[in-house]
């Protein structure tokens, strides 16, 4: 059933009483011609632009739990596209290009609103790193302007812009067409969408295994999960913070990722103080107001390796000192909700969307904290990966042997040590 | 969640810096087997379950821990100091001076 005026008028005529299930939940069938693991916003968008894009429909999203109930509920729902390698320039604009028309795209609110975001800076120095990226985004034709202290001030009131303030503004580097969009219904979009072409998305459906040809060890023809074995001939991967867990059953057990813990943050609803979404520049902090009413914030990640969903104090004590540092007006709110995600952070700092050494099988993942925004950009180039058996020249450089070929992609150059990226 | 520092006692883990991966073993200086490096520098088993990472008590005694730790479960089950002053733990041990077992650190 498509949303529009004339279904919204005859439901609301009809007392609410015959919307559709916005998707199905069939049993698996014993075989597919591709199967996603991982039916978070990554995996759901691949199915989607298999089925849109490549035709092809025969496919199945396979989901331990809930689908979106991993890092795709749980982001701080910032979308931007300011990188500064071109590499990633290119990938997170092209995904910005697909926020744009997403919506419309999947008759689907996805709520994106593009409301700005200021990178803050703090010193001359940091105004002179900041113009070099602005500059690096526009030479590959991305919005980036670099505002002065007054101007900053201007678009967000409630901000310490005094010489007093503990680390004081000089300015920021503002993108503009960045904001945020509204995480959950990302996840229902494209499953929705995904499902109304044909796609089956089998939820609690957990993958234990791989299952390998019997005459070509090296051939995946399909998985063994806790509601049976399923065949396919091209299996994609997108589990974020579980990928080595998930690669290691197909003999994959030691991948340039180590799976830290974020914690993120929603203040009681209040009225609208900020429009914008701002990120720090003398720490790491970003902050926006959801639509809701409540400050939505988090800040680095807990540092140490973790699977658990939840983090510990001394960070949460950390990322709240910068919170009020830059917003004296918030220390006297509420703190209503606070959760942790499993980030599946790269040696690097960028992801990985590429075939693998296993014939049909093939992996997205070290998205660190960054994934929301590529939401739409990684299913698509992933579904082009696995459609074509080949990637997209916008995923070509997210190799998984880039780390021992020397030609890493680090945004903020500091090396081999995943939790810093 | 509490590191149970063999010289301090359990302690918040606020007060250490994590080091990473203690699974891994630097290669000797003259190994000159490029997979070997690449190996020790970007390949991790990173593990759903029990792990052993370095932490540093850089808020306390600033020793090197080597903690055996529950990813899953933050569990902390051990810690045992690495370097020159491992022999100080081991005879602290034997004399039962110093507990250095913490089974309420889950956190």
């Amino acid at each position: 059933m498509r949303y529009n005026f004339l279904s919204l008028a005859a439901n609301a005529l009809s007392g609410n009483k015959h919307w559709a299930k916005a998707w199905r939940s069939p049993d698996p069938k014993p075989e597919y011609d591709a199967i996603i693991v991982g039916g978070g916003g990554h995996g759901l968008a691949t199915a989607y632009y298999l089925a849109k894009n490549h035709g092809l429909t025969n496919i199945a999203v396979l989901e331990k739990g809930w689908l979106g109930g991993g890092n795709v509920g749980r982001n701080t729902t910032i979308v931007r596209s300011n990188y500064q390698m071109p590499a990633n320039a290119q990938f997170y604009e092209h995904s910005m290009k697909l926020w744009e028309g997403l919506s419309q795209e999947l008759n689907y609110n996805v709520m994106f609103s593009q409301r700005g975001i200021l990178n803050l800076a703090h010193t001359p120095a940091q105004m002179d790193t900041h113009a070099r990226r602005g500059n690096a985004m526009r030479m590959k034709g991305v919005d980036a302007r670099l505002i002065g202290r007054e101007e900053v001030a201007a678009r967000v009131p409630g901000l310490d812009v005094t010489p007093n303030a503990r680390f004081p503004i000089v300015g920021a580097l503002l993108q503009e067409r960045a904001g945020t969009a509204r995480h959950d219904a990302v996840a229902w979009g494209y499953a929705r969408g995904a499902d109304m072409l044909g796609v089956d998305i089998i939820q609690n459906c957990e993958v234990t295994g791989f299952v390998f040809d019997e005459n070509d060890r090296n051939k995946v023809v399909g998985v063994q999960t806790t509601r049976g074995k399923i065949g396919s001939k091209k299996v994609g991967v997108a589990v974020a913070g579980h990928t080595s867990h998930v690669m290691a059953m197909a003999g994959l057990t030691s991948l340039p990722i180590e799976s830290h813990v974020l914690q993120a943050f929603v203040t009681e609803p209040i009225k609208p103080l900020l429009d914008t979404v701002v990120s720090f520049g003398a720490g790491h902090f970003y902050i926006s107001q959801s639509d809701k009413g409540g400050l939505v914030f988090g800040g680095d990640p807990d540092l140490y390796n973790s699977y658990a969903q939840r983090g510990n104090l001394p960070m949460i004590e950390d990322v709240m000192s910068i919170a009020v540092a830059l917003f004296p007006n918030a220390s006297r709110l509420r703190l209503l909700r606070h959760w942790g995600g499993i980030m599946d952070m790269s040696m690097d700092g960028s992801p990985i969307i590429t075939k693998t050494p296993k014939d049909g099988l093939y992996l997205n993942g070290g998205w660190c904290y960054g994934g929301f925004k590529a939401t739409p950009a990684s299913g698509w180039c992933f579904a082009h990966t696995i459609a074509n058996d080949q990637p997209h020249e916008y995923n070509a450089a997210f190799t998984l042997d880039r780390f021992n070929r020397g030609t890493t992609i680090d945004e903020k150059g500091i090396g081999p040590f995943p939790g810093a990226h | 969640m509490l590191i149970p520092c063999p010289y301090c006692g359990p302690r918040d883990s606020g007060e250490f810096t994590y080091r990473g991966d203690a699974t891994v073993t630097r290669p000797d200086a003259d190994n000159t087997n490029i997979e070997d490096w690449c190996g020790y520098v970007y390949s991790r088993t990173n593990p759903m379950g029990v792990h052993q990472d370095y932490w540093h008590h850089v808020q306390g005694c600033r020793l090197l821990l080597k903690v055996t730790r529950n990813t899953l479960t933050h569990e902390v089950s051990g810690a045992e100091i690495v370097g020159a002053w491992q022999n100080w733990q081991n005879s602290q041990s034997q004399s039962g001076a110093v507990n250095s077992q913490n089974k309420d650190g889950a956190a």
